[in-house]
């Protein structure tokens, strides 16, 4: 372990030679991301790819690139050999590791170092010594990092578990050592729950880690999660730039994470810096790592964990302190000693980060897959009085596969103020047009738009409390109701405009068009007058009940059919809205909020007002299709009874099995699909009686 | 004078009124408008200008003279959508049930033989009882002198039929001969004979939905073009559909002005082939790319849908685009799809619309089903109706085009004038796999040996360059700059004159 002695840190270092070819052992946005840095720096990139990421950006940004097998990551990018062999043909001399995969790994580094290959990350021992949670605990408890009250030698049985529940005080967490993503994992608030929830927790912890060692400690009520990013070098420097706050999570996911915390103050953060750098000296730590640790809302903090690799969620701390933290990864992984001081590091404003997950918010987040035939990210860069970032791997006609992490990119806003960050990423996560897939956009700029979030009162229960029963579109309400209007408006009006200018129209006075509406917004209606020639702002004036005019908005955009985002200013104010045609109108969606619209003449409305409202159909007789995909076997005959559970159908989607089972009891009256029919989503395969 | 003038408005305001107030509630009661709120949503507002509107029946039989309505049960008249001029009748449901009469006939008559004779398009609105039974056989007259009109407009003008009700027995025949039909759901249907005739002959219990409706007859019968979820969406998109329409059949196609570039380029479309050349992909991803603003009016949506109709607009010009769809039955040609682009295809070349073609077709569809079918019969009708196409025809070849299928859709052979391929156009009487396993047949026993034989005919032709070889390709394209090329052999195809030899028609293979 290197103990940096005080010449150390003062005596000049020789310049140290630089990586010229490093290879990225990784896929997706991160590697996209250490590309950037590389080239940044005047370092040659290798990339290495399997057969689903044969045309992926990654691939395409980096000069060479290795083919490493199949596209399950067991087979590809889990193979330490094949990377190592990958280095040794492309004469990478170092290897940055990304997030997931091989990035703590114990192994990788030791193997790199055998073939003589940097890894670009901790020392295998740091790695080692991290990524066990009860050695990582007395690792924290001996550098004096304040830690949960708990027990952290194994328990016996659930007597001993009830013990120690009462020695720490219930509530009480029963987690796995080798736990993680909530398996293994029970909170107990008395004996009773304890002693079952110690069974639960070691027979899951066997099953799902095979090692069925188990851990007590208290359980904190209404966490949050904040961590501190450090940064190590080769010379027993260690830094800590700061906290991220990550307390946004669905299902221990997270969804979206910030820099700096809301709840921190300079001395907290000071007392978390110094402890996290404890830790990381104690075990000699050599690169950027993350020390987890868990806050309660009286700012009282405990070690969770250590990640002993760089997080999805670094950009949020790159922007609030100006290090590229990739760069730094590489530079003390090339030996030099960092060039800046813990007093060097100032925060700098706010960043919020959105992850752009392939999930379908409307469905319970169920993975969607396939290709991407629409993907436009917003403008990078200056926006306001802030920066855009957009962390991504994919490109339009990109394919979004089984095979990986869903996270389609990483939206990062930073702004003077948190609220001024938050509304950037707002307006920034309107402009983010995808198609192809389901995605959880939507989700996200809502959750911009609540209040708790926007408050900073909050905690890792927040998705669960705000959405208590799933994601649902805002209904449009109050100023945004009447911004949806003008721009429905504005665009009815501006195609309106351009189809009186049709040739072969009949010779005398050209036609009249009233400038009277109605715009239907789902079940709402709203009279306007709008005008204005293309090119040239739309004038809309909202009328009242009785006719009279009520407000006056004047959209300047250079709109044009078919483009899937409106953008331009209201009143002056920016405003991105997604637009997409359906017949005679366009389903318009901002700010968390979707809603079909319809703008009709004064005589269209009265008519359309005339149409029966028909009522959905009444899909409960009927099996549809979950997604899109080949149906592999239809288990059921017409006629044939069924109980709740039996196998209907199977249907087949990226090489994957889904079983379909019925609901509830009943009867086959009729089987409209058969093995080897290729089905879209929704579509009818068996009706029942 | 003043007294005259009132006279006047009182007249109309009773002929407005249609069967009358009760009458209108029950229609409206049915989810349905009245004939004339039908024609205010289809024509641009105030250009409506009704014809007969004080005309009346002539039958004393059954005690016919007693009961007379301004108007006979049909509005007629002209006015114009976007400007542009189209003549309308609408079957009034409110008055006689909208059945038809000698008068009521000769009003729909009077607009056709307009209609033709000052070369506009005619659209008719159905909601009707069929003939008047009280007149008898002048009724079945004024059907016969509407058919003809249909029949003589036919590829002059553009003819389209929307049905907003009953539509039986002697009705469904004039919109059979128009050139598109389109249906309401729930509110519509369209048979010979109905539910009660069935009955009594065959003895089936069926419903006027299920023997009839919109969903029978845009996916089982191919009879309707389009189904609708209710009037105002109907007309609505009927405003829509004639922005495409040339007015008559030398009077070219519309001009819209867009800005959407004819040079913009499509990177995305450079990935839309899989890799796995068994994998579907969506053909309407190219279309809606390609064309202008992403506007795409298809045309027989729900049927064959392993063929791909419809309008779209290139550089503001529309064009007719028939593309195989790789997603429904790998994009295959059977029956059924043949008929259904067969049609589009001639329609396009009566109005001198321009053709594009996208083919991935792995050939006609094997099967005793097809070839009792007449599958010969009907697959020959899209290979007429390309081969004696006159308009402008391109073609873009984007995978698969294997055996007489290739031939078919819109080939060189056939006078394509510009043949275009992407580089992952494969050009062949069969796939690789079938075609080693034929010519090496003795080698079959060796698995190895005939895997090569396959990678040595795909090598051979499993590209485009042996068909660009023989010029059977006139070039072969990058797929993100398939929009410009596109509208670049458009622009040069402006003044195509081609002519087929003098025939008083042809005998397509009906």
């Amino acid at each position: 372990m290197v103990t940096p002695s005080r010449r150390q840190l003062s005596s000049p270092i020789p310049e140290v030679p630089m990586f010229k070819k490093i290879l990225i052992a990784n896929r997706g946005e991160i590697a996209c991301r250490v590309i950037k840095t590389a080239r940044k720096m005047g370092i040659k990139t290798v990339a290495v790819y399997s057969d689903a990421d044969r045309d992926a950006l990654h691939v395409e940004m980096a000069d060479e690139s290795v083919h490493i097998g199949p596209p399950a990551a067991a087979e590809s990018y889990l193979l330490i050999d094949k990377i190592v062999a990958a280095c040794k043909a492309t004469g990478a001399e170092a290897v940055h590791p990304g997030y997931g995969f091989l990035s703590e790994r114990e192994a990788f580094p030791r193997a790199l170092a055998e073939h003589g290959i940097v890894f670009i990350g901790p020392h295998p021992a740091a790695i080692a010594a991290m990524g066990d949670k009860i050695e990582s605990k007395k690792a924290a408890a001996r550098a004096k990092v304040s830690t949960v009250p708990g027990h952290l030698g194994e328990i016996s049985d659930s007597k001993h578990a009830v013990k120690i529940a009462r020695e720490v005080g219930y509530p009480v967490m029963i987690k796995a050592s080798a736990g993680g993503g909530g398996k293994g994992m029970r909170i107990a608030y008395d004996d009773k729950e304890c002693e079952e929830g110690f069974g639960l927790a070691r027979s899951e912890a066997k099953a799902s880690f095979g090692d069925d060692r188990i851990f007590i400690e208290k359980f904190i009520v209404n966490p949050r999660h904040i961590e501190i990013q450090v940064l190590g070098d080769k010379h027993g420097n260690v830094l800590y730039l700061g906290e991220r706050e990550c307390s946004i999570q669905r299902r221990n996911q997270k969804v979206i994470e910030e820099a700096p915390s809301p709840l921190l103050d300079e001395k907290t953060r000071r007392a978390m810096g110094e402890q996290a750098v404890a830790l990381a000296k104690a075990v000699g730590y050599d690169s950027a790592g993350t020390v987890e640790f868990v806050a309660g809302q009286d700012r009282s903090f405990f070690f969770l964990e250590m990640n002993t690799r760089l997080q999805v969620e670094h950009p949020v701390t790159e922007l609030i302190t100006g290090i590229d933290l990739v760069e730094q990864m590489i530079r003390v992984a090339a030996g030099e000693p960092l060039a800046f001081k813990q007093a060097d590091i100032k925060l700098n404003g706010w960043a919020v980060e959105s992850r752009i997950y392939a999930e379908d918010p409307y469905r319970n987040f169920l993975p969607s897959i396939g290709r991407l035939t629409r993907y436009r990210p917003p403008v990078e860069g200056p926006l306001g009085n802030g920066t855009v970032r957009n962390d991504t791997g994919v490109v339009e006609g990109g394919e979004i596969s089984m095979y990986y992490d869903p996270m389609i990119a990483k939206l990062v806003t930073h702004a003077p103020t948190r609220l001024e960050a938050i509304d950037l990423q707002a307006q920034a996560l309107d402009a983010f047009a995808i198609d192809g897939i389901q995605h959880n956009i939507p989700f996200l700029t809502s959750i911009m738009q609540n209040k708790v979030w926007r408050s900073g009162k909050l905690s890792t229960g927040f998705i669960k409390e705000e959405f208590p029963d799933g994601f649902v579109a805002r209904a449009p309400t109050g100023a945004d109701l009447e911004t949806l209007v003008a721009v429905a408006a504005s665009i009815d009006h501006q195609g309106n405009v351009r189809r009186r200018a049709i040739s072969r129209q009949m010779s005398g006075p050209a036609v009249r068009f009233a400038h009277h509406r109605v715009v239907a917004v789902g079940s709402e209606a709203r009279a306007v007058e709008v005008a204005g020639q293309i090119g040239a702002p739309t004038i809309v004036t909202l009328l009242g009940e009785d006719g009279t005019p009520q407000r006056k908005l004047t959209l300047v955009s250079a709109y044009w059919p078919g483009e899937p985002l409106w953008q331009g200013t209201v009143d002056g104010q920016p405003v991105s809205m997604q637009v997409r045609s359906v017949l005679n109108g366009h389903d318009l969606a901002y700010r968390g909020i979707a809603a079909r619209t319809h703008v009709y003449t004064a005589r269209e409305a009265e008519l359309a007002a005339l149409m029966p409202v028909k009522a959905p159909a009444d899909m409960s007789k009927f099996l549809l299709c979950p997604m899109p995909g080949l149906v592999k076997a239809v288990h059921v005959a017409e006629g044939a009874e069924v109980k709740a559970g039996d196998t209907l159908a199977v249907v087949e989607a990226m090489k994957m099995e889904n079983v379909l089972r019925a609901e509830r009891d009943g009867k086959v009256k009729s089987v409209k699909a058969k093995a080897g029919e290729s089905l879209a989503v929704d579509a009818v395969i068996i009706e029942f009686a | 004078m003043k007294e005259i003038l009132n006279e006047l408005e009182r007249r109309r305001t009773s002929a407005r009124l249609g069967g009358g107030q009760a009458r209108i509630d029950a229609q409206h009661g049915r989810g349905k408008l009245t004939a004339r709120e039908r024609i205010d949503l289809l024509m641009d507002q105030n250009s409506f200008e009704e014809f007969d509107m004080y005309v009346e029946h002539r039958s004393i039989d059954f005690g016919m003279e007693k009961t007379k309505f301004p108007g006979d049960g049909v509005v007629t008249g002209w006015g114009t959508i976007n400007g542009r001029v189209v003549y309308v009748f609408a079957k009034d449901f409110t008055v006689f049930g909208g059945s038809l009469s000698e008068a009521h006939a000769k009003k729909i008559t009077k607009i056709q033989d307009m209609a033709l004779q000052n070369r506009a398009p005619i659209i008719g609105l159905f909601d009707a009882g069929g003939a008047r039974i009280q007149e008898g056989v002048a009724a079945l007259g004024g059907y016969g002198d509407v058919f003809l009109r249909n029949v003589l407009s036919s590829g002059v003008i553009p003819q389209i039929s929307v049905i907003m009700g009953p539509c039986a027995g002697g009705d469904v025949y004039s919109p059979a001969m128009t050139d598109f039909i389109f249906m309401v759901r729930d509110t519509s249907y369209m048979f010979v004979t109905g539910p009660d005739v069935v009955k009594t002959v065959t003895n089936e219990t069926v419903t006027a939905e299920d023997l009839g409706g919109a969903k029978v007859h845009t996916t089982k019968t191919s009879i309707a073009d389009r189904a609708y979820e209710n009037d105002v969406e109907a007309l609505l998109q009927m405003r829509r559909l004639m922005d495409f329409l040339p007015e008559h059949n030398r009077a070219g196609v519309p001009v819209l002005p867009t800005k959407d570039s004819p040079d913009r380029l499509e990177l995305s479309l450079d990935t839309l082939i899989p890799d796995n050349p068994n994998k579907p992909y969506d053909i309407k991803e190219l279309i809606t790319k390609v064309v202008d603003e992403a506007d795409f009016f298809e045309i027989q949506e729900a049927f064959a849908r392993n063929i791909v109709t419809g309008f779209a607009r290139m550089d503001g010009k529309t064009v007719g685009i028939v593309a195989n769809q790789p997603m429904v039955l790998a994009g295959v040609l059977d029956s059924d799809a043949s008929r259904k682009a067969a049609r589009f295809v001639r329609f396009c070349d009566c109005f001198e619309i321009p053709l594009i073609t996208f083919v991935d077709v792995p050939g006609f569809l094997p099967g005793t089903a097809q070839e009792y079918g007449g599958l010969i019969k009907h697959g020959a009708k899209l290979l007429f109706a390309y081969a004696e196409a006159t308009v402008p025809k391109l073609t873009l070849i984007t995978r698969k085009a294997y055996g007489g299928a290739y031939d078919v859709m819109s080939s060189k052979h056939i006078r394509g004038d510009v043949n275009y391929a992407w580089p992952t156009a494969e050009i062949a009487v069969m796939g690789a796999k079938g075609a080693a396993e034929i010519i090496y047949r003795s080698e079959l026993s060796d698995p190895k040996k005939i895997e090569a034989r396959i990678e040595e005919y795909k090598k051979r032709f499993a590209n485009p360059f042996v068909a660009a070889e023989r010029g059977y390709i006139d070039e072969v394209i990058t797929p993100h700059a398939t929009r410009r090329r596109l509208c670049r052999a458009l622009n040069m195809l402006a003044n195509k004159k081609a002519e087929n030899p003098w025939k008083k028609h042809d005998n397509i293979p009906l």
